[in-house]
């Protein structure tokens, strides 16, 4: 793996200039945290390889618990500097963010961003984050948007703050405020340094200010903290068995707890009611505390896990189903006969006159697109620790929005908001809206129910059975080509559920809360999710974009990582190599043609020069067969997202063996563009994890079921990449610190499929149009491909 | 096993010795997580399917939520815990640690445990033999290729 950066600033700038009032050794004594040696790597000469100081935390330095406060005196209005952040007497920063650590690193970005405005060294910023006690309700932790979103909230904060102090300082000192300098958050007269006063003597009072949006922020030129690739402070107690995850609470009393349902998850719940139920077994066993049963809720709590289990297994259900799922190997036909939502969607683009172009354009190609559903399948099944007493609970949540599920607890267990106390602690990485918020509710009725504090974490089968899935979709695209080969027509039309469940304080939007006598009433569904990237960044003069929204998806459908953006993004960008092999072009060529944009021009043109990209038009004939029959093609696509958002252009390299079916993505190469970079290992990790999942949702994810339940259960029915199949990865980074910083969780991966779709029509000639791609669909492409 | 009590077993962890509640056929993994408070292994599926539970059974990789606790007695038991801490990493999490090879981490443990069983037989391993030895073991966030360096670089250092 290489990562280059490209520090367009620096191209600019050169080496001078570079910092106002603080100086470079200041600025890296900053980062010395451990008492190591820490050594500046800013390179004088440009351009230059990956800002990568030596900064090592080590393992001891983990200040991730969360302080006991005061819950009632905290403002969490969030409209205060005090709401974000308070100053100790020893001039230790803690930092309140409602956004929360899903394993992406954020504690450690928004960190910096707050130590770099507030002028602090890194090590001194504490962040309390996701608590409905404590933080600022800044709503889901979701959509690529934490940095973005967040980032300034917290980056003007701490600019508010420090000018404050700076204030402070100067009536302290008698020195005029703009004749005052800060290091490492000691404040001194320039010129005078005995003048000077430390943060800590400041800050007896409260900030008592509102954040006026106007404290001048550093400029990004001077920034010494942010765009350096301090190590993640979540990662320590990860490694050496430190209590990191929701998982690992122990309450006093604590009892463990499991539910039972059928293995299936459906918009109004389960799709079935209890139609007899037997627990005396259940009731006898050992440590067994109570059985629960609400209507069709059903639960048991025990003294110990492997009891809760046990006696779960032991409880005799038997339920009756409504009509059954829609047909799987159908399911795409299916979509487009289901009813389509009529007050939402509709043509979402209309530029020009699409058919009239398709009518006069010189060729035209059609193609239909369908992508499976797919799960967000954690490693760590979806697990809370609740303690529900009557006036008031207590939730340990790994939820992306403790906020939301505090309101819709609360509704569940009829409580007043303000008597739910929500609190965020990490749990297995969930790329999107998994079962956090419905295990949540389980835990909370089994502990309601039990008046002790209780844990449930679900069973592997439970997770892949009720997690909300990322829904099927499907795409078709017409389009038209001039005599000169450019597109001049480009009609995209896409059926697809909701992208977008998640509970507002909806208690039908826990499964639980559908499951209970009587039944919440049943949610209200708001589309979305579905159309992003459908419409694309390219300049087509006439266009159209279409967007249906299906009212019965066969399964709950909610969030997975980029949403709708992975199906559009991958057939946009399918049909577009489509189109450039109708043309006779280079697919980066033909993509170039078509895109005005020079930062999306740039991020494809990075990527295919990292690549060794070779120009000429894909397909079979010109590609090298590889030792063993093995047939090796690249590919290429790109994506803004949400058409709006960060750049992202990959370019994959496959094998395929055309005797299996069987496809192998040998080399995957990114080039980024989001803006300015926070952190740049932490972004290139999260780049190599969106390369990794979309190549796995590429070629082999696929959530099944049957007449009435879903049955890929456990990782022998949903299948994701291995180690021996992990390509190896290249990260291109291109850095724009006078530009904002965008979301980089999701951007990249929305590209990949594609790229090896694209790859695998270089290999071989096949067109692939379903996903995942797996040997039987390669087997049957390569027997209908004109040139296999 | 051994029976020194009804309802007890004595199991010997990290190096020390424990008096347990739990049933002969529990899992080894519960028994670690609930009753001797041990964070590191996790469970991920219960069906020795994904590898977030592996610890060592004397000096062998196993799949703690299937490995019944019984079977356990007489055995020495490793858990992350007991290869090193904090303040005295093993080299392997030093390893990872430079690596920064962990997004949420839950699988990390597991895949520490079962490079460290690798690395005790093949302390020169090739990329593709690591890649064959990890095979088993699952990784959600796509955080393989900072894991094949991580062992990569725990090799080249002495244990």
């Amino acid at each position: 793996m290489h990562t280059n950066t490209v520090t367009r600033r620096r191209l600019m700038q050169g080496s001078g200039g570079l910092l106002i009032t603080f100086s470079l050794a200041a600025a890296f004594r900053q980062l010395d945290v451990a008492g190591q040696e820490a050594t500046p790597t800013i390179a004088p000469e440009l351009p230059e390889a990956s800002v990568t100081p030596t900064v090592e935390p080590g393992l001891v330095a983990t200040p991730e618990n969360q302080t006991q406060q005061d819950v009632q005196t905290r403002n969490v209005t969030g409209d205060t500097v005090d709401s974000w952040l308070e100053i100790d007497a020893d001039g230790n920063v803690t930092v309140f963010s409602g956004k929360v650590e899903l394993g992406t690193g954020l504690r450690t970005a928004l960190s910096q961003i707050v130590a770099e405005e507030l002028d602090v060294p890194f090590a001194r910023i504490t962040m309390i984050m996701g608590d409905t006690a404590l933080t600022p309700d800044q709503g889901t932790t979701a959509g690529s948007k934490s940095i973005q979103v967040a980032g300034p909230v917290l980056r003007q904060a701490a600019a508010e703050a420090r000018l404050i102090l700076l204030t402070r300082a100067s009536e302290r000192l008698g020195v005029p405020a703009d004749e005052l300098q800060i290091q490492e958050g000691v404040i001194s007269a320039i010129g005078d340094e005995g003048a000077s006063v430390p943060y800590g003597e400041l800050v007896a009072e409260p900030f008592e200010r509102e954040v006026t949006g106007e404290a001048p922020e550093k400029p990004p030129a001077s920034y010494t903290i942010v765009g350096q690739s301090i190590d993640r402070v979540d990662i320590p107690p990860k490694l050496t068995g430190g209590e990191a995850y929701v998982q690992d609470l122990r309450l006093d009393g604590m009892l463990h707890g499991r539910v039972v349902r059928p293995f299936v998850r459906t918009m109004e719940g389960v799709g079935a009611t209890l139609e007899s139920f037997d627990d005396s077994a259940a009731r006898e066993m050992a440590g067994v505390v109570q059985v629960v049963r609400n209507g069709n809720f059903i639960g048991v709590v025990a003294e110990r896990e492997e009891q809760a289990i046990a006696a779960a297994q032991a409880i005799k259900a038997e339920w009756t189903f409504g009509d059954p799922l829609p047909a799987l190997n159908q399911i795409h036909d299916l979509l487009r006969e289901m009813p389509a939502n009529a007050g939402e969607g509709g043509e979402i683009v209309r530029n020009g006159d699409v058919e009239g172009a398709l009518g006069f354009a010189s060729r035209t190609l059609e193609a239909t697109y369908n992508f499976a559903s797919q799960a967000h399948a954690m490693m760590g099944p979806s697990c809370a620790v609740a303690d529900v007493r009557p006036d008031g609970a207590t939730i340990y949540t790994q939820s992306q929005n403790v906020f939301s599920q505090g309101r819709t607890l609360a509704n569940l267990l009829g409580l007043a908001p303000e008597q739910v106390h929500t609190i965020f602690r990490e749990g297995s990485g969930c790329y999107g809206h998994s079962g956090f918020d419905d295990v949540a509710a389980d835990a909370a009725l089994l502990s309601q129910a039990a008046g002790r504090p209780v844990r449930v974490q679900w069973m592997r089968a439970d997770e892949f059975a009720w997690e909300p899935k990322s829904p099927p979709m499907t795409m078709d695209l017409r389009g038209g080509l001039d005599n000169e080969g450019n597109i001049i027509a480009w009609d995209y039309e896409v059926w697809t559920p909701t992208h977008n469940t998640r509970p507002a304080g909806e208690a039908s939007k826990v499964l639980a809360g559908q499951l209970i006598d009587p039944p919440a009433p049943m949610f209200e569904v708001s589309y979305g999710g579905g159309d992003r990237n459908a419409p694309t960044n390219y300049a087509f003069p006439n266009n159209r974009v279409t967007v249906h929204w299906i009212e019965t998806p066969p399964l709950r459908p909610s969030a997975l990582r980029s949403l709708g953006g992975l199906a559009n993004a991958t057939a946009n960008e399918l049909f577009m190599d489509e189109m450039a092999a109708a043309a006779g072009a280079d697919p980066v060529e033909f993509r170039l043609r078509h895109l005005y944009d020079p930062r999306a021009i740039e991020v494809i043109t990075q990527a295919a020069e990292t690549a060794g990209w070779e120009t000429r038009p894909s397909g079979p004939s010109a590609t090298p067969v590889a030792d063993g029959g093995l047939l090796t093609g690249r590919g290429i696509a790109f994506a803004r997202y949400e058409t709006e958002y960060a750049y992202a252009a990959v370019v994959a390299e496959v094998e395929v063996d055309p005797g299996n079916g069987n496809v192998r993505v040998t080399r995957v190469v990114v080039g980024h563009d989001c803006g300015l970079i926070i952190n740049p290992d932490g972004l290139t990790n999260q780049i190599e994890g969106n390369v990794i999942q979309g190549t796995s949702r590429a070629l082999k994810e696929e959530v099944t079921w049957d007449d009435h339940l879903v049955t890929s259960l456990d990782w022998s029915g949903y299948h994701i990449l291995t180690f021996p199949e992990i390509p190896v990865i290249e990260v291109a980074l291109i850095d724009r610190p006078e530009e904002d910083a965008l979301g980089a969780g999701e951007p990249a991966i929305c590209p990949v499929p594609a790229a090896i779709g694209n790859a695998i029509f270089d290999a071989t000639g096949a067109r692939m149009r379903v996903l995942p791609f797996t040997p039987e669909r390669v087997l049957e492409a390569l027997a209908s491909a004109p040139t296999a | 096993m051994t029976l020194l009590r009804q309802g007890g077993l004595e199991i010997t962890v990290n190096g020390q010795s424990h008096m347990v509640e739990a049933t002969p056929e529990t899992p080894l993994l519960y028994v670690l997580r609930n009753e001797l408070e041990l964070n590191a292994a996790k469970f991920g599926c219960g069906l020795s399917q994904c590898g977030a539970c592996t610890v060592h059974v004397d000096g062998e990789a196993v799949p703690s939520c299937i490995y019944p606790v019984g079977d356990a007695a007489g055995k020495q038991v490793t858990t992350l815990e007991g290869l090193g801490t904090a303040e005295q990493p093993h080299p392997i999490q030093q390893a990872f640690l430079d690596e920064q090879a962990a997004q949420c981490g839950y699988c990390i443990p597991g895949m520490m445990m079962k490079a460290a069983a690798f690395l005790d037989q093949n302390d020169q391993p090739s990329e593709t033999e690591i890649r064959q030895a990890l095979s088993g073991n699952l990784c959600r966030c796509g955080t393989h290729v900072r894991i094949i360096r991580a062992v990569q670089r725990a090799a080249g250092s002495p244990a």
